[in-house]
């Protein structure tokens, strides 16, 4: 079973046109200057903004989906997460106790008070919610940005083991092109709203 | 017990109070003698022209003019729930939704009124059907207006709240659920407050006319009560109209959140 997102001519009024696919397992790193579009592009895939284009997942099209559904396979990750509930536990249906543990959590986390969580952990506990949906298609938007060093190699890990272990795959934007290296199978740059392939 | 009648020399005297302390505000420099005194002339022109109007709709019992009065009144009532957002929603939703939501609510509430629980004849009849429409109207004008105001200010401000939920596959009802039962509450809570301490720190208005008119201070009551659940059951209705509406409104058909929909902040 393979996974596949195919993107055909996506548009905004802000992102130029562009056409790729992902294959189940790829990671595809995008880098580019602030202000250059990479979260529009990914919102857009998102279905967050109002878009236009032919995005089909595993040969079935975005429309046959409500966006909810389409979320729930297409994950989006921001570079700051958001909790709205009083405790952590009430931010996902299913954790996975061992992510979470490998994330460096124990069990006991969920019964923890949202206010108490530094950003560093809240970080990687949003790594753990977002893959609780058992996505097909992780949209990472600089997701180590507000970690240290330590940290982030743990994200990376996390990620990277969940697309060995699942039929997904993932774009990965970020400033540092040592992670991308070390993270993605493929890179491109964005500049001005168009999406550059870089062939290696 | 008759009426009696105020002359225009009566109406003179307590004018006359106005005008003495838009004379001390002069003295004083307190600077809001000349508002005083406008206001006076408002009001006094506004009543009067009503007075005049009600007189005539209350002579011909046209189902036409009375049905425009009616309209006039929405039409206001309308703009007024529009004037006091901070965000309102663009294009005709902006005047549209609040309108609606009341003429749904009151215009039914008051139809209901007439017809089954006082049982007016014909059920049009101006003497009833105004005041009952003015006092659903004023009321439920308030409640959907804070009701709006509080959805399209808190979406607003928990925006980014709202998308995590939605980029978690959240439904938008699901996103939208806290912000959406906060606004009703809001919107519920001018007519609780009133039924709570009516009779108590503040003789009601309807209450204390009919008093004055001279009906028995029982009857009075029973319309008072009457007229207070109406209006619990014409804000809640309305707000609920307008909350259920405004915030579907609020996301478009791939459930994205569409502030775009929403026009700038008021100064």
């Amino acid at each position: 079973m393979s996974s596949t997102l195919v993107i055909h001519n996506l548009h905004t009024d802000f992102l130029q046109e562009t056409s790729f696919s992902l294959e189940s397992r790829q990671c595809l790193g995008i880098h580019g200057d602030s202000g250059s579009g990479k979260t529009l592009l990914l919102r857009a895939i998102a279905d967050l903004d109002v878009n236009s284009a032919h995005i089909t997942l595993n040969g079935v099209p975005r429309e046959r989906f409500s966006g909810a559904q389409w979320r729930r396979k297409v994950a989006l990750l921001p570079a700051d997460s958001q909790w709205w509930a009083e405790r952590v536990g009430e931010h996902a249906q299913h954790w996975s106790l061992p992510q979470l543990k490998m994330l460096g959590f124990p069990e006991e986390i969920l019964d923890w008070d949202t206010s108490r969580l530094s950003s560093g952990e809240k970080q990687r506990l949003a790594v753990a919610r977002m893959l609780s949906n058992k996505p097909e298609v992780l949209l990472l938007d600089e997701p180590t940005a507000n970690l240290d060093a330590s940290n982030s190699r743990v994200v990376e890990k996390i990620v990277l083991e969940y697309l060995k272990q699942h039929p997904a795959s993932a774009i990965w934007v970020s400033h540092d092109l040592k992670q991308l290296a070390r993270v993605s199978s493929a890179q491109a740059q964005m500049h001005r709203g168009k999406l550059l392939m870089e062939t290696s | 017990m008759e009426l009696i009648q105020l002359s225009s020399w009566d109406l003179g005297i307590s004018a006359a109070l106005v005008c003495l302390l838009a004379a001390l505000s002069w003295a004083l420099q307190l600077g809001i003698g000349k508002q005083l005194i406008i206001a006076v002339l408002r009001s006094t022109v506004q009543l009067l022209i009503l007075g005049m109007i009600l007189k005539t709709l209350f002579a011909q019992t046209s189902l036409w003019l009375i049905a425009l009065m009616t309209l006039v009144m929405l039409a206001v009532a309308g703009y007024e729930v529009m004037a006091r957002q901070q965000r309102r929603f663009r294009g005709s939703w902006g005047y549209g939704l609040g309108t609606l939501s009341m003429f749904l609510s009151s215009f039914l509430i008051t139809l209901l009124a007439l017809t089954v629980v006082i049982g007016v004849h014909p059920w049009y009849q101006p003497q009833y059907l105004i005041p009952l429409l003015g006092m659903l109207l004023g009321n439920t004008m308030s409640g959907i207006a804070i009701a709006l105001d509080n959805l399209t200010r808190n979406t607003w401000e928990q925006r980014q709240r709202i998308e995590a939920q939605l980029m978690l596959g959240h439904e938008w009802s699901q996103a939208i659920a806290s912000i959406r039962r906060d606004a009703l509450r809001s919107g519920l809570i001018p007519i609780i407050n009133a039924m709570t301490t009516a009779g108590i720190v503040s003789l009601p208005g309807m209450m204390t006319g009919q008093i004055l008119g001279g009906s028995p201070p029982m009857e009075a009551a029973k319309y008072q009560l009457m007229i207070l659940f109406l209006i619990a059951a014409g804000s809640g209705l309305g707000s609920l109209t307008a909350i259920w509406a405004g915030s579907r409104r609020l996301f478009d058909e791939r459930q994205r959140l569409r502030l775009d929909r929403l026009s700038k902040r008021k100064r």
